[in-house]
């Protein structure tokens, strides 16, 4: 997860009541949404960002998610998310994000 | 009558040691923790030339293997190189450092690239027998410089090295002593953006026998900005770059818009002459050093060698229709509009879907599909993923939604339409644009009767808009107007003339 959204999301941990807070991802691999996961809940893994150390222990979703899914317009779903639910591969996005999210998430 | 592709060049200039030198991921991370093991690692794992040439995808990029036979080839590339393979092919040619640094001082107006004395003598001979250069063009050197000299240019003036092998061989000076916009560091950025630019113009001129003096306009689209601090992107690059190539008659300026650049000068090139404002047209894109060894960082620690160490290179001309070559559809121009939105399923649709129903056209219509052309073998191992494939699946996936294509059948189409990616991750480089030259060939030759060429731009890296950014255009074979039998436009001429006279007469009394 590149520094800004890393300021952002800790910014937005600051702000609001973490419990309240949940992170949606929109990564394109699993790997890569796996550390973007990583970053929200344990800290930055390549300890470079301003979550380098700090750990939000954040929920944290993938954007595929079936969870994320049904609490979507399903219309409005199918206009923005369609597409690329056809083209990623969902299953293995999915596993890794709730590995890291059943792992580390403290909500 | 639509505008014309009527020939395109492809270079790649090997620079591994520009990898530690104008490379941001190096030159970023020496800064911050100059004893890394990242730091440490770089120079063992840097490429020879005779690796770079065997490798498949800079192969495919000088034309030598179509994209559609890499599947043939096993991965990983960089492991299995092609034996007995040729820098030169029919597009370009795949060119060694030396001879970049000889290059990178003939595009040097300012006396601000330096090479050492004997290095400089030797690379000369070369350049000539690559039958681009004369000795004319070296009138302007003076003799080159003692290493003491050269050494001494970058520890006291902030010049930046020139390495061959680790060796040093020259410097390039900065331009001016407080602007942060003619320090070294960026003069040689905008030199090797200038002088790969050059060396391909003179290659494309070379090989197509093209006369340097009927390009009446040049469009450069790369994501360089050259100028001073009161004016950081002011220009010009294409006129410098015409300056040595010949093209007395040519005036030029530069479009910018990230990666897009090339697809909007094709889109403004082709505008330009199907209006009859210039006859024939040059966008030309030189490499990016900046970008050299991006992501070094993930290949090293994969274990990898750095394989970001090209610089990308493409000279394409539109032209007045000849009645051969394939033409440009600008009247299905594809474009991302600031209302579109940023979701990939919005700009493929916008890029995509929108130009094929306003033609009238479906999704299977389109022979294959050029997005971009990223070489997946440099983007894997960094997280970024296949990126050619996985905007042919998105192009696939919109055609199962407007219902052209069945779900079950969208890998064929990925195998059909899409083509493998093979061009550096120099970002204005791999959008597209590769493909063009393919393009021409393949419709000349009856493989394709339709290709589209998709340029996309991350503009959201500038910090001045979250906007994404693209353009597609169509490329179709040539086909003669036909006019409708029994009409002979002269004798209608002749009649309005002889009736207009008779009015005018008339009139007078």
């Amino acid at each position: 997860m590149d520094m800004e959204n890393q300021a952002r999301v800790k910014a937005a941990a600051e702000k609001y009541n973490p419990e309240e807070l949940v992170v949606i991802l929109g990564g394109g691999e699993a790997e890569s949404s796996g550390l973007a996961a990583e970053t929200v809940t344990v800290g930055d893994p390549a300890f470079a960002g301003p979550l380098a150390g700090v750990s939000l222990g954040l929920k944290v979703y993938h954007i595929l998610e079936d969870e994320v899914k049904e609490a979507c317009d399903p219309k409005v779903y199918e206009e923005q998310i369609g597409m690329m639910e056809m083209v990623l591969d969902k299953e293995a996005i999915t596993q890794e994000v709730r590995r890291i999210r059943e792992q580390y998430s403290k909500y | 009558m639509l505008p014309v592709i009527k020939g395109a060049a492809y270079c790649l200039f090997h620079g591994p040691d520009l990898v530690m030198v104008s490379g941001t991921t190096y030159r970023t991370e020496r800064i911050q923790n100059p004893n890394s093991d990242y730091i440490k690692a770089v120079p063992s794992r840097l490429r020879k030339f005779q690796d770079v040439v065997g490798y498949l995808p800079n192969q495919v990029y000088i034309g030598n293997i179509w994209p559609e036979d890499m599947p043939k080839y096993t991965r990983p590339w960089y492991e299995n190189l092609i034996p007995d393979a040729k820098p030169q092919g029919p597009f370009g040619e795949l060119v060694p450092q030396n001879l970049l640094y000889g290059v990178l001082k003939l595009a040097d107006s300012f006396d601000l690239v330096v090479l050492e004395k004997d290095f400089q003598e030797r690379i000369k001979p070369e350049m000539v027998a690559t039958g681009l250069f004369q000795e004319q063009d070296f009138a302007k050197w003076k003799e080159g410089a003692s290493l003491e000299a050269i050494q001494k240019e970058i520890e006291t003036a902030h010049a930046e090295p020139l390495n061959l092998d680790g060796q040093l061989v020259g410097c390039v000076r900065r331009a001016h002593e407080l602007d942060p916009a003619l320090q070294a560091e960026v003069m040689l950025e905008n030199l090797l953006a200038k002088a790969t630019a050059v060396w391909t113009v003179r290659r494309f001129l070379k090989n197509t026998g093209f006369d340097p003096k009927e390009i009446e306009y040049i469009i450069e689209t790369t994501e360089e900005a050259c100028g001073d601090m009161n004016q950081r992107g002011g220009g010009n690059f294409a006129k410098s770059i015409g300056e040595l190539c010949g093209l007395v008659n040519a005036t030029g300026s530069d479009i910018r818009s990230f990666c897009a650049g090339p697809a909007h000068g094709m889109m403004a090139a082709a505008a330009l002459v199907q209006t009859g404002v210039f006859k024939n047209v040059l966008v030309v894109g030189g490499g990016s050093g900046p970008k050299l060894g991006m992501n070094s960082r993930d290949h090293v620690k994969k274990g990898m060698p750095i394989l970001e160490d090209m610089l990308g290179t493409f000279a394409i001309v539109v032209g007045e229709n000849d009645g051969v070559n394939p033409v440009i559809r600008t009247e299905f121009i594809g474009r991302h509009k600031i209302g579109t939105g940023a979701t990939p399923q919005a700009v493929m649709e916008a890029l995509v879907a929108e130009p094929l129903a306003r033609a009238g056209l479906k999704f299977g219509d389109v022979d294959r599909y050029a997005p971009e052309l990223q070489n997946p073998e440099i983007t894997e191992p960094a997280g970024a993923g296949n990126v050619p494939l996985a905007n042919h699946k998105m192009i696939a996936a919109l055609a199962v939604m407007k219902g052209q294509v069945p779900k079950a059948e969208m890998e064929a189409f990925v195998q059909a339409h899409g083509v493998p990616g093979y061009a550096p991750t120099q970002g204005h480089i791999p959008s597209g644009v590769p493909f063009v030259g393919y393009a021409r060939e393949g419709i000349l030759n009856g493989k394709y009767k339709r290709v589209m060429i998709i340029g996309k731009g991350s503009l959201f890296l500038g910090r001045l808009t979250n906007l994404f950014d693209g353009i597609s255009f169509i490329i179709e074979p040539n086909i003669k107007e036909t006019k409708p039998e029994g009409i002979d436009e002269e004798a209608i001429r002749s009649l309005v003339a002889n009736t207009l006279r008779k009015v005018a007469e008339e009139l007078k009394g």
